[in-house]
């Protein structure tokens, strides 16, 4: 049983292990280990289309997870006092975001946008005819953070709300009952106790964004988000730089989640 | 009525959200399916059934899917099932944190990055060459069937533990105690206590990588060289390069569908012992 296991650790890590080992590569070839050296991180970090790349994806990542978790956990707290058919329709809203395939939510991004910008720039165009550059509208930041914040914030709302379920409930009763107003026991009862889980929420969430390539394909535009680049990269033959941009983004996406775990445990421990 | 005020503010940015970002965009598609492939590409408004009456263009990619994905399944069930099991019922309480961390941690990082070690694994000098070097033979195994296998196995093994080891981690110990007690084998016991009880995380489990595998396009992109191919190719493959939105849509349409109409069935066939029980968290 204990060997089962530990075959299974071993099918898990090993290949994670072995990306990282080759991206120390002395060596030019990508399958042959020939000495120890940071030099692909070098090369990595001053290749000006990676750094770019990892400049947009945290942008996106930020801005979408900051976003997601406050409207999130907006809803969550409201959803508590919430019943019949609001709630069931943002049950089923929830459920649909998660559900649908990232690809089917990019393509339908993608199109409904390109739709909708061809109706609007038109009107643009006539609106500001005496402005120097008329604004038009086009996929890049704007649908990248919209379409990724869609599932982020249905991540929020699930996490949140059952952190909200296990909270106490008789402290809020007794803060009110002692006669604090309904933003103080918010801020000081609700709050500190069901913080642990907007973290990790909001954690979560920008791992997803960082990590995501299926949505970001469809409506980047002519943004290039870190998975986008690495995908087109490899395409074109598997190299050790590969090997040191991914371990680098394995290395931000394991910290954060080490760190939501260990937050979320943490408080599922102490309530 | 103020507390309605202020319940009402705070779902406010949640449901523009979800109308903007969900179901408007969702309605846009379903429209699209119906209409034509414009000259250059794109859409033209159009009113026929013509775009779901060629879905058998597609045939393969549906097939390979709908063959893969319960394949994929049911091998992650085979392979997570006993390491749940270790991890609920053998594994001392010391550790059990730290080593359901352990198989939670892979499935938030980068299935890019993890497909990519496996071309790295499974290419021309990696395993194969290893297999020659023992006089096995040439053996290949990226771009193909097994390569797409591993690679599914490997991105979704711990969505399927997790809510096995749940309903195992529920389950009234003192049933055990109480079969050996009285004389039951092992392998009775397990066939008759613990596995009936654990159905429900089984379902849960098998639900949510079935539902992941059908909307696949990174790992049989990344490991099948276009060789092995889900609908979520052919999909990337008629927005991308031909750019038929309108029979795009289509496919994408029978794809959630044929999503709803298997998931449906499945939940009223698994109800029955999975008593009901489907919230399943991921942390």
């Amino acid at each position: 049983m204990r060997l089962y296991a530990l075959a299974v650790y071993l099918f898990l890590y090993v290949p994670i292990g072995i990306i990282v080992l080759f991206s120390f590569n002395a060596g030019k070839a990508a399958s042959q280990l020939q000495g120890l050296s940071v030099q692909w991180y070098g090369k990595a970090l001053s290749n000006t289309f990676v750094v770019e790349a990892f400049q947009t994806s945290l942008t996106v990542a930020l801005t979408s997870s900051i976003l997601a978790t406050v409207f999130g956990t907006m809803a969550a707290l409201a959803l508590q006092g919430v019943k019949g058919k609001t709630r069931a329709l943002f049950d089923a809203m929830i459920y649909i975001a998660v559900m649908v395939p990232g690809i089917v939510i990019g393509i339908a991004t993608l199109i409904a946008m390109v739709t909708l910008f061809d109706l609007l720039n038109p009107l643009l165009k006539t609106l500001f005819a005496h402005a120097e550059n008329a604004p038009q509208l086009g996929l890049g930041y704007g649908s990248l953070i919209a379409a990724h914040g869609l599932f982020s914030m249905s991540l929020v709302i699930i996490i949140v709300r059952a952190r909200i379920a296990g909270m106490d409930r008789s402290l809020i009763e007794a803060s009110a009952d002692l006669g604090a107003t309904p933003f103080g026991t918010f801020r000081q009862v609700t709050l500190p106790q069901i913080f642990p889980g907007i973290l990790a929420g909001f954690l979560l969430a920008f791992t997803f964004s960082f990590d995501d390539f299926i949505i970001a394909f469809f409506v980047a535009g002519s943004n290039t988000t870190l998975p986008i680049y690495v995908f087109s990269s490899i395409r074109r033959g598997v190299t050790p730089e590969i090997n040191a941009i991914g371990s680098m983004v394995l290395a931000v996406s394991l910290c954060l989640l080490i760190t939501a775990q260990s937050i979320l445990r943490r408080g599922a421990t102490k309530s | 009525m103020k507390p309605r005020f202020t319940t009402a503010l705070l779902l406010l940015p949640a449901a523009a959200w979800f109308v903007a970002m969900l179901v408007l965009p969702l309605i846009v598609v379903f429209v699209f399916s119906f209409g034509e492939r414009g000259p250059a590409g794109g859409y033209v408004p159009a009113f026929s059934f013509d775009n779901f009456l060629n879905l058998g263009a597609r045939w393969t990619a549906f097939k390979n899917t709908m063959v893969l994905a319960p394949i994929g399944t049911i091998a992650c069930l085979f392979i997570a099932y006993p390491l749940a099991y270790f991890l609920a019922i053998r594994a001392s309480a010391k550790w059990r944190t730290m080593l359901l961390i352990l198989v939670i941690v892979p499935f938030w990082t980068s299935i890019l990055i993890r497909s990519y070690a496996w071309i790295f694994l499974l290419g021309g000098k990696g395993l194969p060459s290893l297999i020659a070097a023992l006089g096995l033979g040439h053996i290949q195994l990226i771009n193909t069937p097994f390569a797409v296998l591993v690679g599914i196995v490997y991105g979704y093994l711990p969505l399927m533990v997790f809510p096995i080891y749940v309903s195992l981690e529920r389950l009234d110990k003192r049933l055990l105690e109480a079969a050996s007690d009285l004389g039951a084998p092992p392998l009775n016991t397990f066939l008759t206590v613990t596995l009936p009880l654990s159905m429900p995380g089984v379902a849960t489990g098998c639900m949510l990588v079935f539902i992941l595998l059908m909307g696949e396009f990174l790992i049989p992109a990344m490991l099948g060289g276009g060789k092995v191919f889900f609908v979520g190719n052919a999909l990337v493959d008629l927005f991308v390069q031909s750019r038929n939105w309108a029979f795009g849509s289509a496919v994408a349409v029978a794809l959630v569908l044929v999503m709803l109409v298997t998931v449906t069935a499945y939940m009223r066939f698994t109800r029955r012992w999975s008593g009901g029980r489907d919230d399943i968290s991921l942390m």
